[in-house]
């Protein structure tokens, strides 16, 4: 018998060790689940969940739905681009709104930082923070310590390196926080213009040169160059970054070991990753992607389950 | 707390091969029957049973095993969600006779969940249920047994515990406990 501790998922740095096991071991259930031919079970099938997407997404809102539909719960969906958000509606009153229906969780993505938190202590519902600006993005964070333990065994004394735009990434910050309260030491790497000031004092080691970084860790998690959120340029060109801090497999080759290659997507390719990189053994993105399923399905289930 | 011992080792050793002798009766070579131990203490008696019957009919029956958890009809309805275990069913059940192996039969909630989750692996030809331990007078649904170990009587503050050597108790052992 076990719960989780809180009744939100907001982000890594609000839950538990414990916490994030319990996640994994429910998240090891449901990887079995869904892969029988029948990949349904009826846990929620008295839930209702409004995903509530203010910024766009393609793999996360799906992983999300899908997840919802294994687990039986009725889902509705909702995109800021093409609703009343657009007439002036606040953030709360949409969420009200949302709520009057009867519905029991909300999965939302904000580009504000803290919006889930704010919609937490406003409403009943169970909130998952499906992203908030640059801030955390937890589901994705424990999909990708997930396939980590899976491949690995452990996260336990592993070396992670961190590789790319940080600055922009909340993608980065919880899987800090979650490396970090599963023992792995973490390394970030980038050019300096996109590594925030003090990301030091998160216990993390910096480094500029990605070749080091590729020889230090066990892990690169590489992620993507967010143009959408770069008001200013921070490098001269995307050829130029691809130049001094692209992956590809000549690079990989040239290590004297293996290491595990991960990529949050969308892949830019031919930017951060080339393509021979992203499609060679080392790469786990596919396995990344089935994982996030399994993943969300536990947070969902364990969500709902404390509710009751 | 007070314990009453309703099997000890022998008799649960005399016990458990009358129950092999009755299913071989019905399923006699086992060329179309599997074996479902319920997680998560159902395995350990199934185990049991599995081994004892493979000796007996000198063939392979396959055995696997059915987590419950996530068809449950308590869901949210209870403080903490119960804890899943794995499910393990290597082979086809489609057309196939089920036997469904328990510790205790209670309320039969768990028998309908095991039902529900079974059928996600195919359509069996017939689906048996073999206990250890049938709690008369305690039924929610209407569920029975087509083996019993032992009928014991009970009211519904009392509990069932079934201690076996695989979980790493010293002597098999049932008892009827009266939670004060």
């Amino acid at each position: 018998m076990s719960k989780i501790s809180q009744p939100h998922l907001l982000g890594i740095k609000n839950i538990t060790t414990k916490d994030i096991e319990l996640i994994f071991e429910t998240a090891a259930n449901f990887k079995e689940i869904i892969n029988r031919p029948i990949k349904k079970v009826p846990s929620l099938r008295d839930v209702t969940i409004a995903n509530i997407f203010f910024e766009n997404s393609t793999r996360t809102r799906l992983s999300f739905e899908l997840a919802e539909k294994r687990l039986s719960a009725d889902t509705i969906n909702f995109t800021a681009s093409n609703s009343s958000v657009k007439k002036g509606e606040t953030l709360l009153d949409t969420v009200n709104n949302v709520l009057a229906m009867k519905v029991d969780m909300v999965v939302m993505r904000h580009a504000s930082v803290g919006a889930p938190h704010f919609l937490s202590k406003h409403i009943k519902a169970n909130i998952v923070n499906a992203g908030d600006g640059t801030h955390e993005h937890p589901t994705q964070a424990l999909l990708d310590t997930f396939s980590i333990h899976e491949k690995l065994g452990t996260l336990s004394g592993k070396k992670v390196a961190i590789i790319g735009d940080i600055l922009h990434s909340r993608v980065a910050l919880s899987n800090i926080f979650a490396l970090q309260k599963l023992g792995a030491k973490v390394m970030v790497c980038g050019p300096p213009t996109l590594l925030p000031k003090y990301i030091a004092s998160l216990n993390v080691t910096v480094e500029y040169d990605v070749k080091k970084a590729l020889e230090w860790c066990d892990v690169a998690n590489v992620l993507r160059i967010q143009l959408e959120r770069q008001q200013i340029k921070y490098f001269p060109s995307l050829r130029e970054y691809s130049l001094y801090y692209g992956i590809n497999k000549k690079l990989l080759d040239s290590l004297k070991k293996e290491i595990v290659l991960m990529h949050p997507g969308p892949i830019n390719r031919g930017v951060e990753l080339t393509s021979d990189a992203a499609d060679s053994h080392h790469s786990i993105i596919l396995d990344q992607v089935e994982n996030g399923v399994a993943v969300r399905m536990a947070v969902l289930y364990l969500l709902a389950g404390a509710a009751g | 707390m007070q314990k009453k011992l309703i099997l000890d080792s022998d008799l649960l050793d005399i016990t458990l091969n009358r129950l092999c002798q009755q299913l071989i009766e019905t399923h006699d070579q086992f060329q179309d029957t599997v074996i479902l131990g319920l997680q998560p203490r159902g395995i350990y008696l199934a185990e049991l049973i599995h081994q004892k019957l493979e000796k007996l009919t000198k063939s392979n029956i396959p055995l696997g095993y059915l987590d419950t958890t996530f068809h449950r009809d308590d869901f949210r309805r209870r403080d903490t969600p119960a804890k899943a275990s794995e499910t393990k069913v290597p082979f086809v059940i489609e057309g196939k006779h089920v036997v469904l192996i328990d510790d205790v039969l209670f309320t039969g909630r768990t028998v309908r969940a095991a039902m529900d989750a079974m059928i996600a692996f195919g359509r069996p030809a017939k689906v048996e249920l073999l206990v250890l331990v049938d709690r008369k007078h305690n039924r929610d649904l209407p569920i029975a047994a087509d083996y019993v170990g032992k009928y014991v009587n009970t009211i519904a503050s009392q509990k069932v515990l079934v201690e076996m050597q695989a979980q790493g108790h010293k002597h098999n052992k049932i008892w009827l406990v009266n939670q004060d």
